[in-house]
């Protein structure tokens, strides 16, 4: 489905990747794991359009989609849940959900799947007037999913969804990507969190300084040595 | 009844000061610039207005319409010609190149009509005025607040119920996170860019409807006013700079009214002084981000 080949991307004169290729196919759910500053959440961003490639090829469903605008991305079903959240604190949880289905044109379509996103998250259903800025960080990372959901993706990009939250949120919001998943949305997860992450992908890559270090099945990488040593804290 | 009088001479002249303080204010909440050529698309909106009324004779509010149309169109081209290229660049290279921009837009206009001022028609709207508990209220008042009234609600139902407005504010309070809901961020800028300039255009008409005389440089004083009273406000703040541009009418007025009218436009900057030190972020201001 997607198939990122050898990119480099820069920040100005900084290297931030370097030939990384990653694989992802239809119905995985596939995980990005790598310490802090090793550039998963460029490689996303990158993804989304947001930045450029300065070398190497990204296809998707086909297509070649390196370098194309963040609009036509969103449009042929890549959408992302970014780092940080970043939901519209100015604006309602119903305004926020209504702009995740901004291209879409299907009244009926995102009227089903807006009371899909209140079902799966039946927080964001009690607080859709409130503004998104009051909502704590685990409901806005619900928003923030939920936002994602509404442009209907085929392919969902997730940045550290657990970041900042406590144990019992991040069950929750590991078993609702899955959910997702099984609803048939092909998922890419960026974790620092690895043990879960690993836990409910089928594949997984390792990144650090900009490169992919390691890759395979992701209970095998649960597994070995390198990864419980460096990010699965210790032996 | 003198203090009721005063009441309503400012909220006319806060009313286009609040109509141009928008278009500041929009401007700045979507990419942090303080357009200083604002107040020039003012003045070309009082020119299209005057040339309307007296040359094209196509009524008041046709005349109105033509020069938001024409004041929105130059906004936008003014933000794609110079601006666009800036957004990545320092502020101060913005700042410098929208003061450019100001006097090329008053010098073109010299340059293309001469400095000369005109003169408002008298027949413009129906010239009445009505005494209401011994107040005089001239036709021109009521038309210059319920145009602003109008315009007013028509912004808040576009930012609020419409798409665009939901981009708008979407990108002026993050531009990434806009671009990954598939918002295309130039277009809005330049949405944003229209809309602020027809009000600015709209006011105008207005002012010429109210002061009569009319010139190329009468956009500087009035478009440094509506600065004011977007910063008094809050900038990037709408309700903000529609409450701003209504005390500082008001105040204004009151000044020039206990006889310090020597004193009025200085009571701006007064005013502005005042709050930079005590609120920099103006009142409606939730944030106190750096300021130019
Ligand atoms: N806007 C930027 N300008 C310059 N350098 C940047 C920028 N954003 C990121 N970088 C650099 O690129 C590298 C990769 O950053 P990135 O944000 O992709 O890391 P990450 O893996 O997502 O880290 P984290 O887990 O902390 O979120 C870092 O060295 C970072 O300093
Ligand atoms: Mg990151």
């Amino acid at each position: 489905m997607l198939k990122v080949e050898n990119i480099d991307v820069y920040y100005g004169n900084i290297q931030a990747l370097r030939e990384v290729s990653l694989e992802v196919n239809e119905g995985e759910i596939v995980t990005l794991i790598g310490a802090n500053g090793a550039g998963k959440t460029t490689l996303l961003k990158t993804l989304s359009g947001l930045l450029k490639p300065k070398k190497g090829t990204i296809e998707y469903l086909g297509k070649s989609i390196a370098g194309k605008a963040a609009q036509g991305i969103v449009k042929s079903g890549i959408s992302q849940v970014p780092e940080g959240r970043r939901v519209f604190a100015n604006m309602s949880v119903e305004e926020n959900l209504d702009l995740g289905a901004y291209l879409r044109k299907d009244r009926d379509g995102i009227k089903k799947d807006m009371e899909r996103v209140y079902e799966l998250f039946p927080r964001l259903l009690e607080r859709k007037n409130q503004s998104a800025g009051t909502l704590s960080g685990g409901e806005q990372q619900m928003l923030a999913m939920g936002r994602a959901i509404m442009a209907k993706p085929k392919l969902l990009l997730l940045d550290e969804p657990s970041m900042g939250l406590a144990p019992l949120m991040v069950q929750t919001i590991f078993r609702i990507i899955k959910e997702i998943n099984e609803a048939g949305t092909t998922v890419l997860l960026v974790e620092q969190n690895a043990h879960m992450a690993l836990s409910i992908a089928q594949r997984a890559y390792v990144i650090e300084t900009g490169k992919v270090v390691l890759s395979g099945d992701a209970k095998e990488l649960q597994e070995s040595d390198e990864v419980r040593a460096a990010y699965l804290g210790g032996l | 009844m003198e203090w009721l009088q005063q009441l309503v001479n400012g909220i006319s002249i806060g009313s286009i000061y609040a109509l141009i303080a928008l278009g500041y204010t929009m401007v700045y909440g979507i990419i942090k610039l303080i357009n200083f050529a604002h107040g020039d698309i003012f003045m070309i909106g009082a020119f299209v207005g005057f040339y309307g009324l007296t040359h094209w004779h196509i009524g008041f509010i046709p005349s109105l319409l033509a020069a938001m149309i024409i004041c929105s169109i130059l906004g936008v081209v003014i933000e794609r010609l110079a601006y666009k290229r800036l957004r990545n660049a320092t502020r101060i290279a913005a700042l410098i190149t929208a003061i450019g921009m100001s006097l090329l837009i008053e010098y073109t206009t010299i340059f293309f009509r001469g400095a000369q001022p005109e003169a408002y028609p008298d027949d413009a709207v129906i010239s009445k005025t009505f005494t209401i508990f011994g107040t005089q209220i001239s036709s021109e008042s009521i038309i210059i607040l319920a145009t602003t009234i109008i315009l007013m609600v028509l912004l808040q139902f576009i930012v609020h119920k419409t798409k665009i407005g939901k981009a708008m504010r979407a990108v002026s309070h993050d531009m990434e996170a806009a671009r990954l809901m598939g918002i295309n961020v130039n277009n809005t800028i330049s949405a944003t860019f229209a809309i602020g300039s027809a009000l600015a255009g709209a006011a105008g008409v207005v002012f010429g409807l109210y002061y009569t005389k009319i010139d190329p440089l009468m956009g500087i004083i009035p478009g440094v006013k509506a600065f004011i009273a977007a910063v008094l406000g809050g900038i990037g703040s709408i309700p903000g700079a529609m409450t701003g541009g209504m005390v500082l009418g008001i105040v204004e007025t009151i000044v020039s009214a206990v006889g310090f009218s020597m004193w009025r436009d200085a009571a701006a900057f007064i005013i502005l002084i005042l709050i930079l030190i005590f609120k920099p972020a103006g009142i409606f201001g939730k944030n106190t981000r750096e300021k130019v």
